[in-house]
């Protein structure tokens, strides 16, 4: 028989996250800080709403980049937040999950060969999107000493005459780091220098502790430039309900939608009317959520510091980063030996890039009670390496 | 400051003041001055555990009593509302707006004791019209919290 099989999926390296999956799922009474979703349930007034539009027999397919009026919501929302306007008809789609976006961007905008920057550590879907889309992933290792921000040094370094977008991850998954507006300024020139394109991920954004997150596509001359991508799963934790949106430019949404068209006809239902009511009713639920994970945030970092980790303070999402370097092992070493000794699961840097390593993720979206369970556990597991080396 | 403060210890009073200066980004002597200060200006008025009492077993009865009255001259409802809040085994009043004035709660041991109290110390006042009695069955949730099935984190150990 011939080989069933497509070369670019079977070279596309499974997510390094898994292979530590199967080894926690063993494990009986392991306690987890390798969670990315949100710990709170979705605030009940949405889930009510997507209860009510089942009951009224809603189970149709809508037009397929997703109902007028979520549309309409998602544009309100991105004017009041971000300051920035889409026209709900054509520069507007709702995906299922931020990551279908991430993907029909991708599809939309590469032709082959052309390269995709992609600043790591970052979420694991870049780098093999970038890959089925016939683009050529080119990875810019992001430094701690920069706080994991992208600067602009960095990005002109990485671009060549085949660049043709730039993925943008903040508030950024695993590192926890935000990009500020002069952080922003200061790559956005380089951008429309070497007119290059952007997808700017922004799922994170409602999860910014230093102000207000400030969107790439606010800047002068880069909303035309820049496929927006956000959505409903960690701001109003809702990921069980695969929702999401990008926006941008006409000419490439209406690309976008051919893909979205063919491939997925349209995002669930049910999650569609529930995210109405998210965007017209759930500013309040947010900001009690961003307050809840701030003060889980200060308590790690001050515990980090008390246990003399190396770890810059991050402002985003809701990770910490730390540096586990002085304990000379690598990433995926010090995870799995923490979870054989201590029980507790930790995702290793190198699972959002091979500059993770010497990094763990370690999510907050834990109650305190458990996060105080567990860091006493880090603090025993740290001490006994640290007295082993003396 | 305050009202982050306030916020976070109406729904757990027992939260150790380091942690709580760490949770809130600052230091434990702010916090320990403004509880102070609040429980002085009876911002603060107490703090209390939440019982499920139907998990023990000592046997109680809640009721809630919806009072009418008449208030009176020069006094309203105030000096009323002192002659119910004084008897001990009232946990709660409250003057309420609609078709009665007071709402009271009241723990006993039996129902006998509740209906006791109302025949006996609520009604006769003077200046008590009616009231309506209502026992409490079950309680779902209370202050905040749910009382009855736990929750269970049901997410994947570990995921991107």
């Amino acid at each position: 028989m011939r080989n069933p099989l497509s070369d670019t999926i079977v070279n596309i390296k499974p997510s390094g996250i898994r292979k530590f999956f199967d080894l926690v799922s063993e494990m009986e009474d392991a306690i987890s800080l390798g969670v990315g979703e949100p710990d709170f349930d979705t605030p009940w007034h949405i889930r009510d709403e997507g209860i009510y539009s089942l009951e009224k027999g809603r189970t149709f397919y809508t037009s397929n980049s997703g109902l007028k009026e979520l549309k309409e919501e998602i544009s309100r929302y991105l004017q009041r937040r971000i300051h920035v306007e889409y026209d709900p008809a054509d520069e507007v789609i709702v995906t299922v999950g931020g990551s279908e976006g991430i993907d029909l961007a991708m599809r939309a905008m590469l032709n082959p060969g052309e390269e995709v920057l992609i600043p790591q550590p970052s979420y694991v879907s870049y780098e093999p999107c970038a890959v089925l889309a016939g683009g050529k992933p080119v990875i810019i290792e992001l430094k701690a000493e920069n706080e994991f921000r992208l600067t602009a040094e960095e990005l002109q370094e990485a671009i060549t005459d085949k660049t043709k977008l730039l993925v943008l991850p903040f508030p950024n998954n695993p590192t926890g780091a935000i990009m500020e507006k002069e952080d922003l300024e200061a790559i956005a020139k380089v951008i429309i220098e070497h007119d290059i394109f952007v997808l700017s991920d922004e799922i994170y954004s409602e999860l910014s502790y230093k102000g207000d997150h400030v969107s790439i596509v606010s800047l002068p001359g880069m909303r035309e430039r820049t496929v927006l991508i956000n959505g409903f799963s960690k701001s109003y934790a809702m990921t069980g309900w695969r929702l999401g949106y990008a926006c941008g430019s006409k000419e490439i949404i209406e690309q976008m939608l051919k893909i979205h068209q063919f491939a997925i006809m349209c995002a669930p239902t049910t999650s569609q009317y529930a995210a109405v009511e998210a965007l017209r009713n759930g500013d309040e639920d947010v900001a009690k959520m961003r307050e809840a994970y701030n003060q889980r945030r200060r308590y790690l970092v001050h515990a980090f510091k008390e246990m003399q980790l190396d770890c810059f303070e991050p402002y985003g999402a809701f990770y910490v980063f730390p540096c586990i370097k002085e304990f000379g092992m690598t990433s995926e070493e010090f995870a799995n030996r923490f979870l054989e000794e201590e029980k507790v699961a930790v995702v290793p840097g190198t699972a959002f890039g091979d500059c993770g390593e010497g990094f763990l993720r370690i999510s907050y979206a834990y109650s305190l009670e458990d996060l105080k369970v567990a860091l006493e556990k880090l603090q025993n597991f740290v001490s006994r390496l640290r007295s082993g080396r003396r | 400051m305050r009202e982050k403060i306030l916020t976070y210890i109406e729904r757990n009073s027992r939260v150790d003041l380091k942690d709580l200066a760490i949770l809130l980004g600052t230091d434990e002597a702010t916090i320990a001055n403004e509880i102070a200060q609040m429980e002085k200006e009876g911002v603060i008025c107490g703090y209390h555990t939440l019982i499920d009492w139907d998990k023990t077993s000592s046997e109680k009865v809640t009721a809630l009593i919806e009072v009418k009255v008449t208030p009176q001259r020069g006094q309203g409802f105030d000096k009323i509302a002192e002659r119910i809040y004084n008897y001990p085994e009232v946990d709660c009043v409250y003057l309420i707006s609609g078709g009665f004035d007071f709402m009271v709660m009241i723990e006993g041991k039996t129902m006998r004791d509740v209906a006791q109290f109302v025949s006996d110390k609520l009604s006769p006042q003077e200046s008590v019209l009616s009231t309506a009695t209502h026992f409490i069955l079950k309680k779902y949730k209370d202050h905040g919290s749910v009382m009855v099935h736990p929750t269970k984190d049901e997410r994947m150990m570990i995921t991107p």
